[in-house]
């Protein structure tokens, strides 16, 4: 085949898959959105930056030097186009931009791997300057070495809210709190899945005690009621604790997710089928055990798809390029495909301990008041999407989007999209697959009108 | 729910297809007093009708269907008396620029053209134009200006009609998929795919691209082919653009036009079309037609070459060989009337393609001439083709 395998995305999957790939022979190009390989978890700082990687990456210090050892070593090999954002496809191939430069990538095959951004929860006051995601609170500290804030709250629940949480601590920055959704006995209860991986449960539990020892409170069961702010900025969170119990805390800045959403839109613009994931409660994209789509020259790794974490993409990378590999009847060991199936199905039974330990609180997006912005981009609030439910009787939520406009603007719905679907659903009393997901169109990124193709 | 059991539903018109003609026909029906039933297989003003570019604009259309615009943009006016809101409506004007000389020629002569038709156009040079609408590019020479011509939200009108036909009382049955159409003695039967009937004397088909086939069924074929217009939005700015932008250039890829929304945005379509599929009632938007626009619409208005495009889209809309929509009576079976086919220029219409099939519907006549867009047209030309 002339064309070659396109991998998108060169975090632990798209590195791992690449470097398959090459094993084999296979000479792939690697898009990026990122100016460097790595990802988000392993995201490299600048070249001129000279924190060592224990700072960067706690634990996964030796994780991530390998990693990022393991591309430069193959860089040479490859077809590496950092920088580059994938924005659409054409008969003629991937479409893909840097800058104004647009690239038409003919291809044989492409092994996504676009991994995840935080999902969500609109929340009064959730566009007050100094509200980020955790994954942007993670990104101004490994990126660029600065803090969202002086006193940042972290809300929301998953296991990154305590990883940001001492990752801020251990870079001198003491969290205002730690306000999880998830109550203990929630936790407890996902305990038992997560036990397939000891030793990242023991490092949860560690961050946890650290940040108690330096005097940061960690609360459970949390309702969140507004973040409180002035024209400048944030200025506190309000809050009721697990017993129902109205509480403030001033802070300068907040850190907010819910657990992670699979960055899907690509799969989706190539026409995978596509399913409801309960466990994760989010659509994704099809997939087998070895990441084949139903389109047979598209494979899905890492948490574009599945979301189980970093070492399970470095697996699941790894393995996409196998069974691309074994479609073209090249040589895959069986025990190599066995292994790595094996390494995943551990991971998977870790993370469907923490989506249970963690879960999405869907009531919480049900009991927005009215006058929450919920799609930001559009300034389209709770009440809006109401309104589209029941007075326009918008039965899905593309409807509604074209009714009343949430997930129309910039983002096209990625980070308002889920929530928005909850509020629909609830006002419709239908179970949230019922109402859909956002249809996905190019560009996946907004694209410069002044944009031309390059050769 | 078992609808096999359910008595056939009667009304005194059924209407197939809820895009914005049959949504605006049941509506005027209504006004004349008849009962209808709109069935719609999937939801009011989903398809052409919810994705098209928005443009209400009269001028550079064939002359004789300039009565029936003309209707409608009177009605357009009147929205928010009529069903309670105005669809975004922005009477902002319509200009058509050129660049080429020949193209000037051809604006000028339709500005004469068209002024015994009831359509008044000014004349501009490509300065006067700048003067006036100052983010117009250097490039532009011969403008015409229809002041009175504008925009509004193809995602709102058809369901805004929609849902003010069922608070006149029409039945707006939507989810529901037409399976077969046959006409007994009196009656229209009509089957849907959830096993209900319905039953009427009088039948409309507002079926947009999927028409040909209903048409077909009573032995009346039309050339016609679906296809999908390329549209497109950019990030929100300031609003400063009130007219609608469209080049009239006789060249295809640089035939593009723009508007902007008051919420900021500029929405953009036009150039090359590409395929849409009747079955699984897509639309393809090209990426590389997005590219193809881009460069153009910078010349009509420069500073959007600095603008982001955040989405692209496109709808199943069915396109007639002559260019023209079937609009009208039956040519074979009475009681059977068309509405379908608008070649992508049928948003204009619809209120007084709405107003006029109701009214030929109800009363049997109407003062707006259909004559050029009778479904007989092509069967006439095949026989006089045909003809020794």
């Amino acid at each position: 085949m002339a064309e070659p395998v396109i991998v998108v995305g060169a975090g632990p999957a798209g590195t791992r898959a690449a470097q398959r790939l090459l094993q084999a022979g296979l000479r792939p190009v690697v898009i990026d959105e990122n100016e460097r390989q790595g990802g988000q978890i392993y995201r490299r700082q600048p070249e001129n930056f000279i924190r060592p990687a224990e700072k960067l990456y706690g634990t996964e210090a030796a994780r991530a030097r390998a990693l990022h050892a393991d591309f430069e070593s193959l860089r040479p090999h490859i077809d590496y186009r950092p920088g580059t954002t994938v924005w659409g496809v054409a008969d003629e191939g991937l479409l893909s931009v840097r800058g104004s430069a647009i690239t038409v990538q003919p291809f044989s095959a492409i092994i996504i791997a676009s991994g995840a951004t935080d999902r969500i929860m609109p929340l009064p006051g959730w566009t007050t300057p100094g509200v980020y995601s955790l994954g942007a609170s993670q990104i101004a500290l490994k990126a660029q070495a600065c803090a969202i804030g002086g006193t940042p709250v972290f809300m929301g629940t998953g296991p990154l809210l305590y990883l940001v949480a001492w990752q801020y601590l251990r870079a001198g920055v003491t969290p205002a709190a730690v306000l999880d959704t998830s109550s203990l006995a929630t936790r407890l209860r996902g305990l038992r899945g997560m036990m397939s991986r000891a030793r990242v449960v023991v490092n949860g539990v560690r961050y946890m005690a650290d940040l108690m020892r330096a005097g940061v409170k960690l609360h459970a069961g949390i309702t969140p009621q507004r973040i409180e702010g002035r024209e400048d900025g944030v200025t506190g969170v309000l809050w009721q604790d697990s017993r129902g119990r109205l509480r403030r805390t001033a802070c300068d800045a907040v850190g907010t997710g819910y657990g992670l959403r699979a960055e899907t839109q690509l799969a989706d613009l190539l026409k995978c089928d596509f399913m409801f994931d309960r466990r994760f409660t989010q659509w994704r994209p099809q997939v087998d055990l070895d990441g084949r789509t139903s389109r047979q020259d598209v494979y899905l790794a890492g948490d574009g798809v599945l979301l189980r974490g970093a070492d399970a993409a470095e697996a699941a990378g790894r393995l996409a390029a196998c069974a691309l590999l074994q479609d073209r009847t090249l040589p895959v060991a069986t025990d190599e495909i066995e292994g790595l199936r094996g390494v995943i199905a551990t991971m998977d039974r870790f993370a469907g301990g923490l989506a249970g330990a963690f879960p999405w609180p869907a009531h919480l997006a049900a009991a927005l008041p009215d006058e929450t912005v919920v799609c930001r981009c559009e300034n389209v609030t709770a009440g809006d999407i109401r309104h589209a439910a029941t007075a326009l009787d918008s039965p899905e939520i593309n409807r509604a989007k074209a009714l009343m406009r949430p997930g129309m603007g910039r983002c096209q719905g990625r980070m308002c999209g889920l929530a928005a679907a909850e509020i629909l659903a609830a006002a419709r009393g239908v179970p949230v697959e019922q109402v859909g997901r956002i249809r996905t169109a190019a560009p996946l990124k907004p694209l410069p009108l002044d944009c031309r193709i390059t050769p | 729910m078992n609808a096999f059991a359910r008595e056939p539903a009667r009304a005194d018109v059924i209407i197939v297809g809820g895009g914005f003609m049959g949504a605006a026909t049941a509506f005027f029906l209504r006004t004349h007093g008849l009962s209808v039933i709109l069935l719609e297989r999937d939801l009011i003003g989903q398809a052409a009708s919810g994705t098209n570019f928005g443009n209400v604009r009269r001028q550079g259309r064939y002359l004789p269907q300039l009565p029936l615009a003309n209707r409608s943009r009177d009605i357009w006016g009147r929205l928010p008396e009529l069903i309670g809101e105005d669809a975004e409506f922005l009477p902002g004007g319509h200009i058509r620029v050129t660049t080429r000389a020949e193209d000037g020629a051809r604006l000028e002569q339709y500005a004469r053209d068209c002024k015994p038709w009831g359509l008044d156009l000014t004349m501009m040079t490509g300065d006067q134009a700048r003067a006036m609408f100052p983010m117009v590019g250097p490039d532009i020479h011969t403008v015409s200006y229809s002041p009175h011509d504008g925009h509004a939200n193809p995602r709102l009108a058809a369901p805004a009609f929609g849902r003010a036909a069922r608070r006149a009382g029409a039945q707006v049955v939507e989810q529901t998929e037409v399976t077969s159409i046959m006409k007994d003695s009196v009656d229209f039967i009509i089957e849907t795919k959830d096993g209900g009937r319905y039953h009427a004397p009088l039948l409309q088909i507002s079926s947009g691209a999927w028409g040909r086939s209903m048409a077909a069924s009573f032995g009346e074929d039309v050339p016609m082919a679906p296809q999908g217009p390329q549209m497109g939005v950019t990030e929100p700015l300031p609003y400063r653009i009130q007219p609608v932008i469209g080049s009239a250039s006789s060249v295809t890829e640089e035939g593009v036009y723009l508007r902007q929304v008051k919420r900021g945005n500029i929405v953009f379509g036009g150039g090359r079309r590409s395929s849409a599929d009747l079955v699984t009632k897509r639309a393809r938007l090209d990426p590389m037609n997005t590219l193809r626009q881009m460069p153009h619409l910078a010349r009509l208005v420069p500073a959007m070459a600095r603008l982001r495009v955040i989405r692209t889209w496109s709808g199943v809309e069915g396109y007639v060989q002559d260019s023209l929509p079937i609009m009208g009576p039956s040519d074979r079976v009475s009681g059977l009337f068309y509405a379908f086919g608008f070649c992508g220029h049928g948003f204009q219409l619809g209120p007084g393609v709405g107003a006029t099939m109701a009214e030929l519907i109800a009363t049997g006549q109407t003062d707006i001439p259909l004559e050029p867009f009778h479904v007989g047209r092509f069967q006439r030309n095949m026989e006089h083709r045909d003809a020794p």
